[in-house]
């Protein structure tokens, strides 16, 4: 994988999060989710009812690799919000648990219709 | 190639001195494990840098040999 592929994937990623509020890089699709980890971060964001956008890494080994370089993270699924890494799975849901997932919803203006 | 519980403990233990570290082998498969880290050293630091210094113990083998970790840390 040479130079010019990691910089323009650098500038998909950057794109992606500038664009969108919640951004969730992940294996597979929120519709089908290609491993646990990803299909349990949806899950989450599905019962706090966040609007977000996904990006199926599986489409490309460049964004496979690219994300995990960009925020200096070595697995998959990784959450975004306003252009801040949040976390993999793990992180997600222990803030899901502790409330402080909402709570950073909340103090970023970001809509959330609970289910 | 897998990696043994032993080995996974081993380099947690050695990046982590101090710790208590509890692993639960999820699948017997060598790839699937949840790791507990409680220690001082994450005292101050936000959970991704707490998660990131784990990460960083096992020296470029999350993501490849070993597939999944769920992870906790704690400070005590």
């Amino acid at each position: 994988m040479n130079e010019n592929n990691l910089v323009d994937v650098s500038e998909n990623i950057k794109n992606e999060i500038k664009s969108n509020d919640v951004v969730l890089f992940m294996k597979g699709t929120p519709v089908f989710p290609m491993c646990g980890f990803s299909a349990a971060t949806v899950q989450v964001l599905s019962d706090i009812g966040v609007k977000f956008s996904s990006v199926n890494v599986l489409d490309s080994n460049e964004m496979r690799e690219g994300i995990k370089q960009f925020s200096n993270w070595p697995t998959i699924p990784q959450l975004y919000v306003k252009e801040e890494f949040i976390g993999g799975c793990d992180i997600v849901k222990e803030m899901h648990e502790t409330g402080e997932l909402l709570e950073l919803f909340n103090s970023r203006g970001i809509d959330v219709k609970p289910s | 190639m897998p990696l043994s519980k032993e080995d996974l403990e081993k380099h947690i233990r050695e990046s982590f001195p101090d710790s208590t570290i509890n692993i639960e082998d999820l699948r017997g498969d060598g790839d699937h494990y949840s790791a507990t880290v409680i220690s001082k050293s994450f005292e101050g630091k936000s959970k991704i840098e707490q998660h990131k210094m784990v990460y960083d113990s096992l020296k470029g083998k999350m993501g490849n040999e070993l597939h999944a970790l769920m992870l906790k840390t704690r400070t005590e």
